[in-house]
C-alpha cells in the first residue's frame, strides 16, 4: 500500500526526517513511537502533502505510484487521510456542509453520483451514534469551540464518512479520556480491514492496548530506530526511549 | 507557499464580470456640465413643481459651496463634475405598458436576471427597475395597491404624491449634510418612492434595481421609504453597470424614516462594476443611506453585501429619536484587485433604552483595499443605550489590507457597549485541511468566506442569501492558488 524510501523533510530549512525507509503492506497497521519533537508529526504531514513541509529528497509511493510531487487534494483524493492531531476550527461551516462538500469531492473523483442528503444524513446519523454523539453535532461549526474529545471524535467521524484506503492517525490518544479514548478506537477498528491500512502516530502505547497494531517502529531524531511487534511498544512504555539511544 | 499563491492570485483576480455588457438603445442624454439651467432643464423635464425646483437649486447652491471629503481612506484622480451628463434616459413614450418598453430594455433586465414580466415574477417580489436616470417600470402596482401600499419611481411620486414627498424629502438627510448628499439633492433624476399605511405589513418584497447603461454619466438616484405606525415592509436594491475604462460617477441618497412600531429592513446587493484588475475603469459609490426611528419601538435595520464598485464609500446609519428603537446594520464588503472600500455605519441613539448592533465583515484579496469605519453616539438623554459592534476581516493573499476606525462618543453613563475586532489571514491551515479531505481550493475558499459571513448572509431575505452567497463565490473564484 504505502512505500516510503530514503525521505527526507524540512520545515523551514529545519532537517526534521533524516532518511525515514518504511512499508505498510495492505491489510496492516503500523504503529510509530516517538518522544516529542522525533519527527512524528512531519512524517503524517508530509504523506498527506502539505506545503509547508518540503520533502529534500527521496520518495513515497502508494500502490506503486510515486505521489511525493502529488497535490494535498489529489493525495486526499486517492484515500489518504490524516486524523489530525489539532485540526482547525472553520467559523460558520457546518459539519454537514463539509463534511458532505468532501463525500462528494471523492465521490466526484471515482465518477459516482452525488450522495443525496438523505442518504447522506442517515449514514451520518449512524456514525454519531456509534461515536456517542448527538445528531445536533452536525450542525456546529466545524471545530469551532470544540472539546479536545469532540475534536478528535469528529476526524473518526469523517475517517468513517469518508472510508479512506490509508489512515494517519497523529496523536489521536492525545487529551482524550478512558470513556473517549475506547469510543475512539472502537471506531478505528471499525475502519481497519484487509483492504486498507493504518499508521498510528503516538507517544503512549495505552491507544496500542485497544487498536492492536501489527507492527511498532521507534522513531529518533527523524530516523527509524528500531522496529518490532507489540512487545516493543510494552518495552518502551517500562523503559522509556533511552535505552533507545545508544 | 505563499509565493506561489500570490503569483496565481495576480494570474486570476481579474475576473469575469458576468454583467458588464452594454446595452443599445436610443436615448436623450444631456450634454457634460453642470450649472443652474441644467437642473432646471431637468426638473421641467420631469414636470416638477416649483417647490422642488428651489430645493434643487438650493442644494447646488450649497453643493457649490462645499469641498469634496478626503477624511476617508481611499484614493482617487480628482472627478471633473462638468465633464459628466447629469442625465440620461432612453426614448420612452410612456411607461404605462411594458409593450411600450424597448425591448432591448426588457432584454437587458432579463439577462440581469430580473423579469419585468409579472407573469414570471420572482415569487412575491414587486420591482422598480431603473435604466440610467429614470424608472422604466414599477411591478404588482395594482397588488400592493390593494393594501394601501404605495411603490412607486420618485418622479411619479413628486406628481402623484407630492404632500408626502414634500413632507419628508430632506428630513433624514438635509441637502446640507455631506458633499455627495447635496449634489445629489441638486441633481437627483429617478430612484424608488416607497409609503406603507398604518398597521399594514407590506405584502411583497420590494426591490429596485438599479442599472447604469450609458457611458460618461452619472447616476444619482434617491429613494424615500415612509413607514408609518405599526407598519412592516422589506426592500431591497440590486446594483450594476457595464464594463467601461472610464470611472463613473454614482452618488445616491436613501433616506427611511420608521414611524411608532414600525419596522425597515433595507438589504443592498451592490455588484457595479469594478474595473479591471489594474484598476482601470469601474463606479465611484458614493451614497448617503441613512435612517430615523422616529417612533418608539420602532426598528430600522441595514444589510449589505458590497462586492463591486472601485470605490465605496457609504455608511448606512440610523438616528435612534423614538424611545426603545433599534438599530442595526450587518454588512459584508470585498475587495479584490485594486478596489478600495471605506464603509461602514453610524449609529447614534438620542432615545431611551434604544439598542444598535453593528456586524462587519470585510474580505480583502489581490491589492483590496477594505476600511471599516463607524461611529456610535450615545446622546446625553438616551439612558440605557446599548451597543454592540462586531468588525472582522478576512485577507487573502499578502497584497491586501484591512483597516478599522471605531468612533465612540457617549454622553450618558447608563449606556452599555461592547466592541469586538478581529483580523486574520485566511488560513494556510484551513485550506490545507480542506484539501486534506479532498476539497479543492476553489471550493474551500468559497466555504470559509461563506462561513465567515454566516451572520450577515442570514439577515438577508431567503432568495437574496443565495444570490449573495454565489456572487461571493464567482467574486473570489481563482483567488488562492
Amino acid at each position: 500500500m504505502i512505500k516510503i524510501k530514503k525521505l527526507k523533510v524540512s520545515v523551514e530549512e529545519k532537517d526534521i526526517l533524516k532518511g525515514i525507509n518504511l512499508e505498510i503492506p495492505k491489510g496492516e497497521v503500523h504503529a510509530i513511537m516517538g518522544r516529542n519533537g522525533s519527527g512524528k508529526s512531519t512524517l503524517a504531514n508530509a504523506l498527506a502533502g502539505n506545503e509547508k513541509f518540503e520533502v529534500k529528497s527521496g520518495s513515497i509511493y502508494m500502490n506503486d505510484v510515486d505521489i511525493t510531487e502529488m497535490s494535498a487534494e489529489n493525495r486526499a483524493l486517492s484515500g489518504i487521510f490524516v486524523c489530525f492531531q489539532y485540526p482547525v476550527a472553520i467559523p460558520g461551516v457546518s459539519m454537514a456542509y463539509f463534511l458532505r462538500a468532501a463525500i462528494n469531492a471523492h465521490f466526484e473523483h471515482q465518477g459516482k453520483e452525488e450522495m443525496d442528503a438523505v442518504e447522506f444524513l442517515n449514514k451520518s446519523k449512524k456514525i454519531l451514534s456509534e461515536l456517542n454523539l448527538d445528531d445536533s453535532f452536525l450542525k456546529r461549526s466545524i471545530n469551532d469551540g470544540f472539546s479536545g474529545g469532540e475534536k478528535k471524535k469528529s476526524e473518526i467521524l469523517q475517517l468513517l464518512s469518508l472510508n479512506p484506503k490509508f489512515a494517519i492517525l497523529d496523536e489521536t490518544d492525545s487529551g482524550l479520556d478512558i470513556d473517549a479514548l475506547k469510543t475512539v478506537a472502537d471506531g478505528v477498528n471499525k475502519f481497519n480491514s484487509k483492504d486498507n491500512s493504518t499508521l498510528i502516530i503516538t507517544h503512549y502505547e495505552r491507544l496500542l492496548e485497544y487498536i492492536k497494531p501489527d507492527v511498532v517502529h521507534v522513531m529518533i531524531d527523524g530516523k527509524i530506530k528500531k522496529s518490532g511487534d507489540m512487545s516493543l511498544a510494552q518495552e518502551v512504555e517500562k523503559k522509556g526511549y533511552s535505552w533507545l539511544l545508544k | 507557499m505563499i509565493d506561489k499563491n500570490q503569483k496565481i492570485i495576480d494570474k486570476n483576480l481579474d475576473q469575469k464580470y458576468k454583467y458588464g455588457f452594454t446595452t443599445n438603445v436610443e436615448q436623450i442624454k444631456f450634454e457634460p456640465g453642470l450649472d443652474e439651467e441644467v437642473i432646471k432643464k431637468l426638473s421641467k423635464i420631469k414636470n416638477e413643481p416649483k417647490w422642488l425646483l428651489n430645493w434643487r437649486l438650493k442644494a447646488y447652491k450649497n453643493w457649490k459651496k462645499m469641498k469634496e471629503p478626503t477624511w476617508a481612506n481611499i484614493h482617487y484622480e480628482p472627478i471633473d463634475y462638468q465633464a459628466l451628463s447629469y442625465y440620461a434616459a432612453p426614448k420612452v413614450k410612456s411607461r404605462k405598458s411594458l409593450d411600450e418598453v424597448d425591448p432591448e430594455i426588457l432584454d437587458t433586465y432579463n439577462k440581469l436576471g430580473i423579469s419585468l414580466d409579472e407573469q414570471k415574477k420572482l415569487e412575491g417580489v414587486a420591482v422598480d427597475a431603473v435604466f440610467d436616470s429614470v424608472s422604466i417600470t414599477t411591478t404588482f402596482k395594482d397588488e400592493l395597491a390593494k393594501h394601501g401600499v404605495l411603490f412607486c419611481s420618485f418622479s411619479e411620486a413628486v406628481i402623484e404624491y407630492p404632500d408626502l414627498v414634500k413632507k419628508y424629502l430632506g428630513s433624514v438627510i438635509p441637502y446640507t449634510d455631506n458633499y455627495f448628499a447635496a449634489l445629489n439633492s441638486a441633481v437627483f433624476s429617478d430612484g424608488s418612492f416607497v409609503y406603507i399605511p398604518k398597521n399594514v405589513k407590506c405584502p411583497l418584497e420590494l426591490s429596485t434595481y438599479f442599472r447604469i447603461n450609458a457611458s460618461n454619466t452619472g447616476q444619482f438616484e434617491r429613494t424615500l421609504i415612509i413607514a408609518d405606525e405599526g407598519s412592516e415592509v422589506s426592500y431591497l436594491e440590486g446594483c450594476t453597470a457595464p464594463m467601461r475604462d472610464e470611472n463613473q460617477l454614482h452618488a445616491a441618497c436613501v433616506e427611511l424614516i420608521a414611524h411608532e412600531n414600525a419596522t425597515i429592513k433595507y438589504s443592498t446587493i451592490q455588484n457595479w462594476y469594478a474595473g479591471n484588475k489594474d484598476g482601470k475603469g469601474g463606479i465611484y459609490n458614493f451614497v448617503t443611506k441613512r435612517g430615523k426611528c422616529a417612533g418608539d419601538r420602532s426598528k430600522i435595520s441595514w444589510t449589505q453585501v458590497e462586492t463591486g464598485s472601485a470605490i465605496t464609500w457609504k455608511y448606512p446609519s440610523v438616528i435612534m429619536q423614538g424611545d426603545d428603537s433599534i438599530g442595526e446594520f450587518y454588512s459584508v464588503a470585498v475587495t479584490k484587485n485594486k478596489q478600495q472600500a471605506d464603509t461602514g455605519t453610524k449609529m447614534i441613539h438620542i432615545g431611551k433604552n434604544t439598542k444598535s448592533t453593528i456586524i462587519s465583515k470585510g474580505i480583502s484579496a489581490g491589492e483590496g483595499q477594505n476600511t471599516y469605519r463607524g461611529g456610535v453616539k450615545i446622546l446625553k438623554n438616551a439612558e440605557n443605550a446599548r451597543n454592540f459592534s462586531q468588525c472582522d476581516s478576512i485577507l487573502i493573499g499578502d497584497k491586501c489590507g484591512a483597516h478599522t476606525f471605531p468612533y465612540i462618543d457617549v454622553k450618558n453613563q447608563t449606556a452599555k457597549m461592547e466592541h469586538e475586532a478581529s483580523t486574520s489571514s485566511i488560513g494556510e491551515d484551513q485550506l490545507f485541511y480542506c484539501n486534506q479531505r479532498g476539497i479543492n481550493l476553489d471550493d474551500a475558499v468559497s466555504m470559509i468566506v461563506n462561513g465567515f459571513c454566516k451572520e450577515v448572509f442570514e439577515e438577508l431575505p431567503m432568495e437574496f442569501a443565495v444570490e449573495a452567497k454565489q456572487l461571493i463565490e464567482v467574486t473570489l473564484e481563482n483567488s488562492v492558488g
